[in-house]
């Protein structure tokens, strides 16, 4: 049953270093790459919360949920990446306006 | 049945090193190419990972959509973008200045 | 880190970012691990219902029967994620490159197993692991292979059969549903005896549909008619 719980985490500790990811990087790229990263840890949180005593069989509905989420997640990514080609195309950077934070 | 539950135990954690290194990598990557690669390699072992959970018509889903579109799309977005980038300079170069 | 986040952020910011993420991430684990060993779940009350699901898989029952409209909805979804692409521009003017043999010679051997085994996927997926997603996913993949070995026949088809293939199945769903509320009163609530062959419509015409609008995606754009 830990090893479950050992996926669990390893599902919060991708959501964490991908929003870090999501935060530091200027490249927009970047940023979509650790999207999905982020969206892998919470459908690994999801998943392995659902499975039950190792003789049953494990909750049906979260895997449709994970199911219906990468599909979504895929083509949220194929519109973000369309809406980068556009940007630079229109301005010719890939990168968000750099600021300088003290 | 003990040497059955460390092997289980040395497969899954593993399993979520491997996981954890090739987030890491392809998240810190400097070079945009090599960090959709192991981006791909991250969705195949996430697979592995969703088999381990007993769940495997996402291991499926993963290994069609997560890794293998989600690739695919991002390595045509990068060679696109370069195209573009490449025509850009080509433009501000000659001088011609067409946006 | 590469140098261009180091340049971004100053040492202090830097800091403070990754203390709020740790953090984050170790409330996070407290609620995860917090949770009870046991949970009850859905997964008994999907197990009562299945007999009148019409296929013996539960993710398909959820996917297809109990939960049919989030499906539906994700159709809208797909659909609506390949019109903000199509609105955006034209699908890119792919340079003349005569593709490899190798790849030649791979794609007349893959495509056709591919398209067998999506028709294998839909069909398996009412007993065994497999389904519409995994199916239109092979077929996609089949499609970009197309794509990519230079063949532009997709490209240059004319504009409403593929536009009929994309909206078959959005439309296949929407139909059923709505038969069905003149039939029983209630949106997508498949009589038992039907519920079967009715999942078994909706996912080929989802399979068919989600196949192509997933390879329009890669496409990048609006395909122009030859002009």
């Amino acid at each position: 049953m830990n090893s479950i719980l050992l996926y669990a985490l390893l599902g919060v500790v991708l959501f964490t270093l991908g929003l870090h990811a999501l935060i530091v990087h200027a490249h927009l790229l970047r940023k979509i790459l650790a999207i999905n990263v982020m969206g892998s840890g919470v459908f690994l949180v999801l998943v392995a919360l659902g499975v039950r005593a190792p003789g049953a069989p494990p909750d049906p509905v979260p895997h449709a949920m994970v199911i219906t989420g990468i599909v979504v997640a895929v083509s949220a990514t194929a519109l973000a990446l369309a809406l980068l080609l556009r940007m630079q195309a229109k301005t010719g950077r890939t990168r968000l306006p750099v600021e300088r934070l003290e | 049945m003990e040497t059955m539950m460390a092997l289980q135990w040395v497969l899954d954690g593993t399993l979520v090193l491997a996981l954890l290194w090739l987030a890491w990598r392809a998240l810190s990557s400097p070079d945009l190419f090599t960090a959709i690669i192991l981006f791909i390699a991250f969705g195949l072992m996430m697979a592995l990972a969703w088999v381990r959970l007993q769940a495997p018509d996402i291991a499926l889903a993963e290994a069609a959509i997560g890794a293998g579109l989600t690739g695919a799309l991002l390595l045509a977005a990068l060679a696109r973008s370069n195209d573009l980038a490449d025509r850009i300079n080509d433009d501000q170069t000659t001088g011609t200045g067409k946006k | 880190m590469n140098s261009v986040a180091r340049s971004r952020f100053s040492l202090l910011f830097r800091l403070m970012l990754l203390l709020l993420l740790l953090t984050l991430a170790g409330g996070l684990a407290y609620a995860v691990l917090s949770l009870p060993d046991q949970t009850v779940g859905l997964s008994d009350r999907v197990a009562a219902n299945m007999e009148t699901s019409g296929v013996s898989n539960p993710v398909t029952a959820v996917l297809l029967n109990f939960r049919a409209y989030d499906t539906l909805l994700e159709m809208a979804v797909l659909l609506v994620a390949l019109l903000g692409v199509w609105s955006l521009g034209s699908a890119a003017v792919h340079r003349r490159v005569d593709p490899e043999p190798v790849l030649l010679f791979l794609v007349g051997v893959l495509v056709p197993m591919m398209i067998l085994m999506a028709g294998y996927l839909l069909w398996v997926g009412a007993a065994a692991p497999g389904g519409a997603f995994q199916a239109g996913s092979v077929l996609a993949a089949a499609g970009i292979l197309l794509l990519l070995s230079g063949k532009h026949f997709p490209v240059r088809l004319p504009g409403w059969p593929l536009r009929l293939v994309l909206v078959l199945g959005l439309g296949a769903f929407v139909a059923v549903g709505v038969t069905l509320v003149f039939a029983n009163g209630m949106l997508l609530q498949y009589p038992p005896g039907l519920a079967g062959g009715l999942i078994l419509f909706i996912e080929a015409a989802a399979t068919l549909s989600i196949g192509v609008t997933l390879a329009a995606l890669f496409l990048g754009g609006r395909p122009d008619p030859e002009a």
